[in-house]
């Protein structure tokens, strides 16, 4: 790649350049800043899109009732019950029972102050669901 | 815990991949002058590999370097110096032995989790737990960072890079880190180029099985040619869009590390004082181009905006012409070693 050919196209960087290595006129080799190229930006935004619909759709569920408030969480943080269950130093299953409303509702505060510290929310605030499209919920 | 500010003199350099910049800067830092690509190439960073059976997000993992952590060791063996590593299961303890090593004036690079690291643009925080940085000082209660892929220092606030060096998950880094301990007297830059050379020849042409080197190239040409059959329209974009961002995400320099590449061997030409290696890094610029052409056709058929000669088949094809053009490439570039040592 040339460097007057090290593509400049503003997208998911918000400005922040990285460095392409690309060689000037004479051959020389050269690490060049560039903001972002437009291929990438497309494949970074397709698995965006994977993310914020699972967004959607645990938000959905919540509302429905048929999910506890965590599984919108962990879809907020890109957590697999696996990671989560990780985090918090509990084992799979438990994390798995506690997506029922029902588990989640009569958790001790105990437990659910591991998952707040972990999402960096207060216990109230974990037991909420915002609207995933308001308040910048889905990056 | 109050530790007082300190700021170790480090110069930042930007650079297109965090082991390999990390590298570079702590070397620098301790008086050896090594380029980022000179990094790359001694610790033998070029690879490539597909692993349908390893899911990353639920889609075949894709590699374009050696695996995490690799390429510095073989670095830092090749050139004789000493880098000590610690881990802990205590995140208080790894704190506190950091802030210890910072009084000591000593740079320390760290393995974290980007997910952490409040000061990435947020569309690029994932649970990603090989991200290497230097921290060289603490302020006010932050780290002063040295993020080789950002322009600049960063201030990492110290919950931040607690959560980040204590990150779970995959390849937890359990608060690796890891500081220079000793320098070469006479570092012998040139026999550790020939040996980096060396080494990705062998593992891009020898390395056994279908999913390595050259031969994995080919068979994820297979394996586009069977999305576009056996999946779903939108699985197959998933699939071919994860090989796109594994080739073109921030830290590759741009076309799966073959122009980081391609910079070495115009390095090592000058080193080992030989014009051949000129000519077989502008076969390696080529290549790169080749890899880009698949990324920009790529996300197309993603986009749904390909024309019609744009198809998986096709890609396929890009892909062959790559496996071919690296084949020759590697050999050459083997013979060279063979017939000038």
């Amino acid at each position: 790649m040339r460097q007057r050919d090290v593509p400049q196209d503003e997208g998911f960087n918000q400005g922040m350049r990285e460095i392409t290595y690309a060689v000037d006129d004479s051959g020389r080799y050269a690490g060049v800043p560039s903001v972002g190229w437009e291929p990438k930006t497309i494949a970074n935004a397709q698995a965006w899109e994977v993310i914020s619909e699972n967004i959607r759709a645990q938000a959905r569920l919540v509302r429905e009732g048929r999910r506890s408030p965590l599984a919108y969480h962990m879809a907020r943080h890109m957590m697999t019950i696996g990671l989560a269950a990780d985090y918090v130093g509990l084992a799979r299953w438990r994390v798995k029972r506690h997506l029922k409303p029902e588990v989640f509702a009569k958790l001790k505060p105990e437990i659910l102050q591991r998952y707040a510290d972990l999402f960096g929310l207060g216990i109230a605030a974990l037991r909420q669901v915002p609207d995933p499209d308001a308040d910048g919920q889905i990056r | 815990m109050n530790a007082p500010d300190v700021a170790i003199p480090f110069s930042h350099r930007q650079s297109a991949h965090c082991e390999t910049g990390v590298l570079s800067n702590l070397l620098r830092h301790h008086g050896l002058e090594v380029s980022e690509p000179m990094v790359f190439g001694i610790g033998a960073g070029l690879f490539f590999g597909y692993f349908p059976f390893i899911r990353l997000n639920r889609l075949p993992l894709t590699a374009f370097r050696a695996r995490t952590g690799a390429i510095m060791k073989r670095a830092v063996k090749r050139l004789g110096v000493a880098l000590t590593w610690e881990k802990f299961r205590d995140p208080g303890k790894g704190m506190a032995v950091l802030d210890r090593k910072l009084l000591e004036s000593v740079p320390v690079g760290c393995r974290t989790g980007a997910y952490w690291l409040s000061y990435f643009p947020e569309r690029y925080r994932f649970h990603f737990n090989m991200h290497n940085l230097v921290v060289f000082g603490r302020r006010d209660g932050a780290y002063l960072v040295s993020d080789p892929v950002f322009p600049e220092p960063v201030l990492c606030p110290e919950e931040d890079l607690k959560k980040a060096r204590f990150a779970r998950g995959i390849m937890a880094p359990r608060g690796r880190m890891y500081y220079v301990t000793g320098m070469p007297s006479q570092p012998d830059l040139r026999g550790a180029v020939r040996r980096g050379i060396t080494d990705v020849c062998r593992t891009m042409l020898k390395a056994p099985g279908p999913f390595l080197g050259v031969k994995g190239i080919r068979y994820l040409a297979t394996s586009v040619e069977r999305w576009a059959v056996r999946l779903e329209p939108r699985q197959a974009a998933l699939r071919l869009g994860q090989v796109i961002r594994m080739q073109e995400e921030i830290g590759t320099g741009g076309g799966g590390f073959r122009f980081i590449y391609a910079a070495f061997l115009q390095e090592a030409a000058g080193l080992l004082q030989d014009d051949r290696l000129l000519t077989l890094s502008e076969r390696m610029t080529a290549v790169g181009d080749r890899w880009r052409e698949f990324a920009l056709v790529g996300s197309r058929i993603c986009k749904q905006r390909a024309g019609a000669a744009e198809t998986y088949a096709g890609l396929a094809d890009i892909l062959r012409r790559c496996a071919d053009a690296e084949t020759g490439l590697y050999r050459d570039l083997a013979a060279r070693m063979e017939a000038t040592r």
